[in-house]
């Protein structure tokens, strides 16, 4: 495996400013893993070797040229494809935009491309963001380069199995309810939703508006830091926008430290419910946070057990509304029944081809939440829900800095294994779910392995509205921390795919 | 709460606009009617006393002055990605049917 892949975006920013490696060999690189290994792990449902070729030797030419860059300058970064890309085909994973090639770039793109860093493609996903697996893609599932019979994650699982089979040094996702997070924790990787705002969502394909938030998918705590650096700030494109500037996160992972930090473990959220290894690498890594000086204060938090509840009342409502613009007027698919019809009776036949089942399952869902009769009992319950998880996230906040919990309650399923169990399936989202509803930020990193399976675990920590900066010291530190006691990034212990692709080529399976 | 019927949920998908089939109605009436069942546990916490939070952060409206931005589409870049386009126009089928 070429050494520049192994690089963090961090080093491979700085041996390209330094002038050891340019651009575009870092491009290459990348393009050339992709080549070998996509093929089994579908991580991309798109990749424009020609865009981002172009794009690297045009950062080359300034840079040389005396023009001064950010420290991610001429790293290549992968994009979910759910932010919209121009001469990039955008789908969110949607049969009903399948071919569609945006006119304009999503914020995000924008200021990536700004800051000289180099799009390879864009990443596979549940449709529309709706799911934890991937299953749900109409393109077909990616693979966990841990293991290829299991789930990456979702919805962003394409963007974090990217960069865990070093495809990509980091990438961009989205986080509604744990799209950001959860495939983290699933694919030994690091994940982070910003406090709802701090990104602007200009071009991100709605999902649920008032939940959504666009967020850094690495492997290192310093990466997801420098990469929020580049895409958080105000944007008067989007009306949600934060209008305060944000201290620089990357300087929160420099100066880590969790001494007289006080951490809170809520206690809903450490229970029987989650896997053995899961909990047990959690409680580690929290003795390991308290032997370097933190505080471990255990916080009630009751709302929490009914977040799952409100946010699948909440989430169909929003994307029922959302979803009512993929109507084969003004992008993507068109579907006339045969001999023809009304303007109705083509949008009912495009949207029966091109929506997949869950998508149809959350639109009928949300439509009957916020029908005359139940809004009040479902909709307007859910958002008082919300108020009461808020609520209990103000009075932990009141008594310590930041919250632990598992990311999520298992390693990463089998593919296939919840796929016609819907609720079963939401379940994964329990630990993630309630920060989208308060819009605080999140972070999950790697714990470890669990020591009944071998796949990665989680942790994740969640701070107060606009307190970002807190994730980064205490996922700085405790990343630090543990990576002295293994000896070195808990990747290098994922399998070699260069094997796994040639197996399966032999078995015909590619 | 109440059951959710097939008729409903047929109902339903008229007003999303999803021509369902007959067994796609008859497969979701099931799975509705089971994550109904699970959600309305809201309303055994949300009483009256509990105010609604429509969104996460606190927030002004935002306005502007009424005046097009320099960094606006064009009409052709509009309807470039459109199923059906006449150059600037979006081109839809009829609205009404015959026999309206």
């Amino acid at each position: 495996m070429s050494e520049i892949i192994r690089l963090t975006a961090a080093e491979l920013g700085a041996k390209i400013a330094a002038g050891d490696v340019s651009s575009v060999e870092a491009t290459r690189a990348h393009l050339d893993r992709i080549a070998a290994v996509d093929g089994a792990v579908h991580a991309f449902l798109h990749v424009d070797a020609e865009g981002a070729l172009a794009a690297a030797a045009d950062v080359d030419r300034r840079r040389a040229a005396g023009e001064a860059f950010g420290p991610l300058a001429g790293v290549p970064i992968a994009v979910k494809d759910v932010l919209v890309t121009e001469g990039m085909p955008s789908t969110a994973g949607s049969r009903i935009l399948e071919g569609w090639i945006p006119p304009y770039d999503a914020t995000p793109v924008r200021l990536v491309r700004e800051a000289g860093m180099i799009p390879l493609g864009k990443t596979n996903m549940d449709e529309f963001a709706m799911g934890s697996s991937t299953e749900h893609s109409a393109y077909g599932p990616t693979h966990n380069p841990w293991d290829l019979d299991r789930i990456p994650g979702g919805s962003g699982g394409g963007s974090a199995a990217s960069v865990a089979a070093f495809e990509a040094p980091l990438a961009l996702g989205s986080d509604t309810g744990g799209s950001i997070r959860q495939p983290a924790h699933v694919t030994g990787t690091v994940g982070v939703k910003p406090t709802y705002g701090a990104v602007s969502r200009y071009g991100s394909i709605a999902l649920a508006s008032s939940l959504d938030q666009i967020g850094p998918v690495t492997r290192t705590v310093l990466d997801a830091a420098l990469l929020q650096d580049v895409i958080a700030g105000h944007d008067p494109h989007d009306s949600t926008s934060i209008a305060e500037p944000w201290p620089s996160m990357a300087d929160a992972v420099r100066r880590a430290d969790v001494a007289g930090v006080r951490i809170g473990v809520v206690k809903q959220l450490d229970s029987d419910g989650v896997q053995a290894g899961v909990r047990s690498r959690f409680h580690e890594a929290l003795a390991l946070l308290e032997r370097n000086g933190a505080e471990i204060v255990e916080i009630d938090a009751p709302s929490f057990e009914y977040a799952i509840a409100a946010y699948y009342l909440i989430l169909p409502a929003e994307a029922s509304s959302n979803l009512a613009k993929f109507d084969s007027v003004r992008f993507g698919l068109r579907v006339t029944p045969e001999g023809g019809g009304t303007v109705e009776q083509v949008m009912a036949a495009t949207r029966e081809a091109g929506f997949g089942p869950e998508v149809k399952r959350r639109i009928i869902l949300g439509t009957y939440a916020l029908s005359a009769g139940y809004y009040d009992a479902y909709y307007g319950s859910a958002q008082k829900v919300r108020t009461l998880v808020q609520r209990d996230f103000d009075a932990a906040f009141a008594k310590v800095d930041v919250l632990a919990t598992p990311t999520a309650p298992t390693t990463a399923f089998k593919l296939g294994e919840k796929l016609d169990d819907p609720l079963s399936m939401y379940l994964n989202d329990v630990a993630t779910i309630p920060a989208n509803l308060a819009g605080v930020p999140g972070i999950s990193l790697p714990a470890g392995l669990a020591p009944e399976d071998g796949l990665p675990v989680g942790i994740q920590f969640l701070a107060p509205a606009r307190q970002d900066a807190r994730l980064y010291n205490v996922g700085g530190a405790l990343e630090r921390l543990l990576e002295a006691e293994w000896g070195a990034p808990l990747l290098s212990r994922a399998p070699d795919l260069s094997s796994h692709e040639m197996a399966a080529a032999e078995e015909g399976a590619l | 709460m109440s059951e959710i019927t097939a008729e409903q949920v047929a109902h339903l998908a008229n007003l999303a606009r999803i021509a369902l089939t007959e067994e796609e109605i008859a497969h979701l009436t099931t799975e509705l009617g089971q994550i109904m069942q699970a959600v309305e546990k809201v309303s055994e916490v949300a009483t009256p006393d509990v105010p609604p939070t429509s969104h996460p952060i606190p927030l002004q409206n935002v306005f502007r002055a009424d005046v097009v931005g320099a960094d606006v589409l064009t009409a052709e870049q509009a309807v470039a990605g459109a199923p059906e386009a006449d150059g600037s126009r979006f081109v839809v089928s009829a609205i009404l049917g015959e026999e309206q």
